[in-house]
């Protein structure tokens, strides 16, 4: 029976596919309207009208575009090591991917959110979830920079995150492995599932002021997967809704087992009520370990701190804090529209989308219309929630976005489309192929409860045909549609870095306006900045030697060093002196077994280095940063252990003649 | 004995005269404005009565390349001496509006066009020192270039253009300059006037 499911379903999927698209999909050659290219042509020199931020998936990064030019502006290092930057390498940014497990240099990075003020984004911050080591970074739009990350206890798989609240009260993390819990044994058999897995979502507290995260309360939950989630908003505000699947609470052959019920969840959560617990001081402390990572744009340091306590409550303790809402076929997405009012859940696997209304659940609530509980937590009964399904909108719905004139736009990964579709009355207005099993789209501003309406661009997850070939190893795509007409128009196609999921859009003013150009060497307050080139120097202490270099343009500071020996630990303090925009100097040495350090005007980067073989080793700034580029450079002599060659520094004094120059400026 | 007193008109264009250059003291006189490709946003030099401001950093770190001298505010004595002359200039327009005499006012005049003539022919000596006086150890060496900007007006100096012009207290210190040669001609208008109804 269960083997034969699946052929039986794509069977029906194309019979599907060819009954409700009437025809294969169209070709790029017709697809695209004949203004689409002076849409998205941005001429030289001119900006982009918005930031479009994009999740790098298994890449971990987090990449910056320009639309509609599709321009790729910037690739930020979150839960990834870069070492064009040296983040991960150097002694400054190390600790920002330390976790309870160590130093972990990669994650899989899926979802972003930008904060928000009173619903609509305000380009201060964005939010990013850490899948598999569950993690949550916050980046400073200010510096485009990985600012926090912070380590989530009891959970395993950080998949609904990084959604937050209409005023960034908090961003939320949700388990998408269950499991057993950190404080209790783990040494337990994996078919005691049922009895001793369980699933958790956190509420992480975002400084107003600051944005520092921290881990307000969790809720233990269940053991199901929770997939994907969104804030109430508006007259929802208050709640959070989650998708789950697996409430057949399968620990094996999940393809099979975990699609076997007719309708899984959405998990509505009443956080205010939760909030209210907690002052009551009601939940239970656990001691667990989770490390919290913060980088210093003053002392240009970050700092690992590893917490040790977590306040847990157990949700079918306080029945009126969750409720769990049927949902058909294994839902992924769980989005709210931008009045707050109606709830999108996506079915995988379903051939219809159910739109709740949030109405209807409080009066479901209220007039206790429930059908049982699910491991003791009251299930609403289906129709008492719903407000209407969406019939036959395609195959495969996976996430829907909303433009702000009552429409909702659904991607259908199986039937390879995007979808467009009215709220009120759930008809489908206008569908449009997509190249090729689309996952995720984004409208600007489309979660929030103001969204910018003009653009949608889908991501996909199947590239084949789209570009040229590049061996087995294919880029993902992403296509920018105009969805400012009644029909959404194709504007272009280009290729994407990692796997794109979830992305971002932003007007552009809200985000450049803030940027910052340089730091301020004045407010250096890193413990090893040379402020000027008159500070440049090699101190000795046992078997540590700390290098405090300048760079400006075009020499390095101390440039010949001598005495120093096999065996030492080298710790280079680049300090770069320039104070004008777009100067950065890199710093690169032979045989380190390390990465580069890129300094910023006015900051302070520290690179170690362990020299293993007495030789002269060259040095030199790696950005090409002036005429003088090529001149920028020094050697170090590293002589054998032992050695009695007397510890020496200097710049600028050659063998033959004392050429003093005149352009130590800065001091 | 009438005759030489000042009418109302040319006493408060005086009192005027006092106000802009005590305004003149705390604005910049002239600016020197530099454009290159890889500076779209521009870089400018400022000249205080009594600092060097602007990019002045940014500045001398280009200017190494060619051997410029750092350009620093305390290596001018005329940042030191210009505040007090603004100043005498201010006192001695009160002073004129007080005592209402026109060969006070005449001597004035005279003073400032004197005071302004050699101001100018130091800010040249200056740019021209600056302009010439080149490390000989230069990286870059352009034979027979030299980097003077000009005094007034536009010269391309290498990758850059720069562009020297009167900054708002130049321009006050020009309208004084009007100011008070209006102040003087107008009792000279009248009388000529006064001849041709006679």
């Amino acid at each position: 029976m269960k083997k034969i499911l699946f052929p039986a379903l794509s069977i029906i999927a194309a019979t599907l596919l060819f009954s409700i698209t009437g025809c294969k999909p169209k070709d790029a050659a017709s697809a695209t309207q004949g203004d689409a290219a002076s849409r998205v042509y941005v001429p030289p020199g001119k900006y982009d009208e918005l930031y479009n931020f994009v999740s790098g998936g298994f890449s971990g990064q987090v990449s910056v575009y320009g639309i509609p030019s599709g321009r790729l502006l910037r690739v930020i290092p979150v839960f990834s090591t870069d070492p064009e930057s040296g983040w991960g390498f150097s002694e400054n940014t190390k600790p920002m991917l330390n976790t309870s497990h160590g130093m972990i240099p990669w994650d899989d990075q899926h979802h972003l959110e930008l904060s928000q003020t009173n619903g609509e984004v305000d380009g201060r911050w964005l939010f990013a979830n850490g899948n598999n080591t569950p993690r949550v970074a916050r980046i400073d739009l200010k510096t485009f920079r990985t600012a926090e990350i912070l380590e989530i206890p009891n959970s395993a798989g950080n998949h609904s995150s990084p959604f937050i609240t209409q005023n960034t009260e908090y961003v939320v993390a949700g388990t998408r492995f269950s499991v057993p819990m950190d404080n209790q044994n783990q040494d337990v058999p994996i078919d005691t599932y049922k009895k001793n897995f369980k699933g958790t979502v956190s509420f992480i507290s975002v400084d107003p002021q600051s944005g520092n995260m921290k881990i307000a309360f969790q809720l233990l939950l269940p053991g199901v997967d929770f997939d994907l989630s969104h804030a109430g908003k508006g007259p929802s505000h208050g709640w959070f809704f989650f998708s789950c699947y697996n409430s057949e609470q399968a620990h094996t052959l999940l393809e099979v087992n975990a699609s076997q019920r007719d309708k899984d969840f959405i998990m509505a959560v009443n956080w205010k009520k939760a909030e209210e617990y907690i002052k009551q001081g009601k939940g239970q402390k656990q001691t667990v370990k989770y490390a919290h990572n913060v980088y210093d744009d003053s002392t240009h340091q970050a700092t690992s701190t590893m917490e040790t306590q977590t306040l847990v409550l157990d949700a079918k303790d306080f029945p009126d804090i969750v409720y769990m809402i049927p949902c058909p076929k294994s839902p992924h997405g769980c989005d709210v529209d931008p009045t707050g009012e109606y709830i999108v859940g996506s079915g995988k696997l379903a051939a219809l989308i159910p739109v709740f209304s949030f109405t209807k659940l409080q009066k479901a609530i209220t007039d206790k219309n429930f059908d049982g509980d699910y491991d003791g937590l009251p299930v609403i009964k289906y129709e008492a929630a719903l407000h209407g399904e969406v019939k036959k909108p395609g195959l495969g719905p996976l996430h829907t976005e909303f433009d702000g004139k009552g429409n909702g736009y659904t991607t259908m990964f199986i039937s390879s489309e995007v979808v467009k579709w009215n709220i009120k009355d759930l008809k489908v207005i206008d569908r449009h192929p997509t190249y090729y099993s689309p996952g995720h789209l984004m409208i600007p501003g489309g979660d929030s409860k103001k969204p910018y309406g003009k653009y949608l661009i889908a991501y996909n997850k199947i590239t084949k045909d789209r570009y040229l070939p590049t061996g087995p190893e294919l880029s993902q795509s992403a296509q920018l549609f105009d969805i400012s007409g009644e029909k959404m128009k194709l504007l272009s196609d280009y290729p994407s870095i990692g796997e794109p999921h979830y992305a971002q859009a932003i007007p552009a003013e809200m985000v450049a306006k803030n940027s910052v150009k340089i730091f301020d060497i004045t407010k250096n307050k890193n413990p090893f900045v040379a402020m000027g080139e008159k500070n440049s120097k090699v101190v000795r202490n046992g078997n540590r030697v700390d290098v405090y270099m300048t760079m400006i343009r075009s020499h390095l500071s101390p440039d010949n060093i001598e005495g120093v020996r096999v065996g030492d630990e080298v710790y280079f303090h680049l300090t770069n002196l320039e104070q004008d925009w777009d100067v950065p100097h890199g710093f690169a040495i032979k045989g380190a077994n390390n990465a580069e350090l890129l300094v910023m005007p006015g900051e302070t980067q520290t690179l170690k280095w362990t020299p293993t073989e007495s030789l002269i080793y060259p040095f030199y700034c790696t950005d090409f940063c002036s005429a003088l580029h090529q001149e920028m450079q020094g050697y170090i002599r590293i002589s054998p252990k032992g050695s009695n060659v007397p510890l020496s520094f200097s710049l600028g004094k050659n063998s033959d003649a004392t050429v003093a120059p005149d352009n130590a400026k800065i001091d | 004995m009438k005759n030489n007193n000042l009418s109302t008109f040319s006493r408060i264009l005086i009192l005027l005269s006092g106000v802009f250059l005590i305004i003149v003291l705390f604005v910049p006189l002239w600016q020197i404005e530099l454009a290159a490709p890889q500076y779209p946003e521009g870089l400018v030099l400022k000249m205080y009565p009594h600092k060097i401001g602007g990019n002045v950093d940014v500045i001398n770190g280009l200017n190494h390349y060619i051997g410029m001298k750092t350009l620093r505010t305390e290596d001018f004595i005329e940042f030191t001496v210009l505040p007090y002359i603004v100043g005498f200039f201010a006192l001695l327009c009160f002073l004129v509006f007080f005592l209402k005499k026109k060969k006070w006012l005449t001597g004035l005049f005279a003073l400032f066009v004197i005071f302004g003539i050699i101001a100018m022919i130091d800010f040249w000596r200056w740019e021209y020192a600056y302009g010439h006086d080149l490390n000989p150890e230069a990286p870059i060496q352009v034979p027979g270039m030299a980097y003077q900007p000009p005094l007034i007006g536009y010269k391309q100096l290498l990758n850059f253009g720069a562009y020297s012009v009167p900054d708002i207290g130049g321009w006050l210190f020009i309208l004084v300059g009007l100011l008070l040669l209006i102040a003087l001609l107008i009792p000279w208008y009248k009388k000529r006037k006064l001849n041709r109804i006679k």
